[in-house]
């Protein structure tokens, strides 16, 4: 199935592709952790998180200091890989390819095209067919998410708005995907060209969509996911992973959260993950978690403080 | 194939669902298992691909360490990558707890990285001639003790490996179209089966989920 979305004049061909898919579904229902540094790491795969996610500040801390965020120093990133033995994640500014190029070189497992750093092209993103590694993206609907398939994605999450704790635009984009790609389903063959154009997505990959209801990547969830709740909700709606950023280890925008309180919440929104749908283990998970971060109400925020609308 | 098997996925995490659908496709019944209880009506089980300390994290929370234990030790059970590490009686780099049921040493992440990760087309002793192996972030049989029968190997190790009830492979049958190597273990399952109760009462053993 995955070999359709290959695109033939890159340079790994459709097997690249597989195998960058095979290790996005290798995380499936788990969770992926934003850290900062090889401690943190250790408490994430203690915790049971299915990889990390190498960071100099999280999206909070970012929030809150300002000045431009750029992809991590080498000097983190290498600490983390040698320091936990599941994948480790990485994210580059949208459309800086040569902060992709270190990465892939560095070695990191899945590179995150990220609007949580500030972006370095207006226009374009990563070609990421032109990398080993393999990219995940963000995405508010269908039409973004097959754009950014096209480009070479290998795995979709939602934009969520990162580092708020605030899960309410995760809901909204991961109910749009749900939406738009069931609307899809009932579509004529005739119908799909239109829809191609109003998605603004390559028509193969609509088609695609059409046929099957899913998209042909692991679709998972990232932004506002703060608690073991936030977690079950978003599986619930669709999300096949979540990602968490600043909710295990921050308490506020500036102050990191106790190591005990991380570890507690890092383990209760593992567990919620899996658990999705049991209610008596969300229930017990609700409990076991302490505390989660004070976080930023979305709707508060100024349109030039969100950070779901750069790229495209 | 009138009755159907019911076979477990071992469903915490990783890839339970591409196992769910290659066991499908020939012609068994899938179970998703996250509690031991789970377990009872299962006639095999599989252990999927994904992250094995995740699993160990969730085996150890969830009381099912020892009911797995007690369940690969009689029962049919098919380990990938993931799955296999779990299965192995030494797990290297780093030394973790397993179910230490399959009679080999195992090392972790042996051949790199994601950018390491490759698919390969290799030999097997399973009829219909070579086969696609897929490997992401593959673990390594360094050695296997006497009771373990090699059924593919790659550079001179072995990669699907069965000993008696067990089968485990390093690779990911599951993401390639060939279902052989399902088959092959819908096969086990079968047999166990029909050596244990007796090939007349198997429909009895049928369960609908």
């Amino acid at each position: 199935m995955a070999e359709h979305i290959g695109n033939s004049a890159n340079n790994n061909g459709s097997n690249g592709l597989r195998l960058k898919i095979g290790l996005a579904e290798m995380l499936k229902g788990g969770v992926i952790m934003d850290v900062i540094n090889a401690e943190q790491a250790e408490i994430a795969e203690k915790a049971g998180a299915v990889a990390v996610m190498a960071l100099e500040r999280v999206p909070a801390q970012i929030r809150a200091e300002g000045g431009v965020a750029r992809m991590a120093s080498p000097k983190i990133i290498k600490e983390i890989m040698h320091t936990v033995s599941i994948p480790v994640m990485a994210k580059c500014r949208i459309g800086h390819f040569a902060e992709a190029q270190v990465l892939q070189e560095l070695g990191v497992d899945f590179i995150d095209e990220s609007e949580v750093l500030t972006p370095a092209d207006e226009l374009h993103h990563v070609d990421k067919h032109a990398f080993k590694t393999p990219f995940v993206c963000g995405a508010r609907d269908l039409g973004e998410a097959l754009r950014r398939i096209a480009e070479g994605a290998a795995m979709i999450r939602t934009k969520g708005e990162a580092g708020t704790g605030d899960v309410v635009h995760a809901v909204k984009h991961m109910r749009q995907i749900v939406k738009d790609m069931r609307a899809l389903t009932v579509l004529g063959e005739e119908e799909l060209y239109a829809a191609a154009k109003e998605h603004r997505a390559p028509y193969e990959l609509v088609r695609m969509v059409a046929r099957t209801g899913k998209l042909p990547v692991p679709n998972f969830s990232a932004g506002g996911i703060a608690t073991p709740a936030d977690a079950a909700l978003m599986r619930q709606l669709g999300a096949e992973a979540v990602f968490v950023g600043s909710g295990i280890f921050m308490s506020d925008s500036c102050t990191l959260a106790a190591p005990k309180e991380a570890e507690a919440r890092a383990r209760a929104i593992v567990r919620a993950t899996t658990f999705y749908n049991d209610v008596k283990v969300l229930a017990e998970t609700s409990e076991e978690c302490l505390g989660a971060m004070k976080g930023l109400a979305v709707s508060a925020l100024e349109p030039e403080a969100l950070l779901q609308t750069r790229g495209w | 194939m009138q009755n159907s098997l019911t076979i477990g996925v071992l469903a915490l995490q990783g890839d339970y669902d591409a196992h769910a659908q290659a066991l499908a496709d020939v012609g068994a019944t899938p179970k998703l298992v996250r509690a031991p209880q789970e377990l009872t009506n299962a006639q095999g089980l599989i252990l999927p691909g994904g992250e094995s300390t995740t699993f160990l994290k969730f085996l150890e929370r969830e009381g099912l360490l020892d009911s797995l234990r007690e369940y690969v030790a009689t029962h049919p059970t098919f380990g990938t990558c993931a799955g296999c590490i779990l299965l192995a009686k030494e797990v290297l780099q780093p030394a973790q707890a397993s179910l230490g049921v399959l009679d080999a040493t195992v090392e972790r992440n042996a051949y790199g990285r994601q950018v390491d990760s490759s698919i390969q087309i290799g030999e097997t002793s399973l009829p219909g001639g070579p086969l696609e192996m897929v490997y992401i972030r593959a673990p390594r049989i360094q050695k296997t003790g006497k009771d373990v029968e090699i059924l593919a190997e790659r550079d001179g190790f072995p990669v699907l490996v069965r000993q008696k009830h067990l089968l485990a492979a390093t690779f990911h049958p599951e993401l390639s179209a060939d279902r052989r190597v399902h088959r092959y273990f819908v096969q086990m399952v079968e047999e166990f089966a029909a050596s244990r109760f007796g090939s007349s009462s198997r429909q009895k053993t049928t369960d609908q989920p």
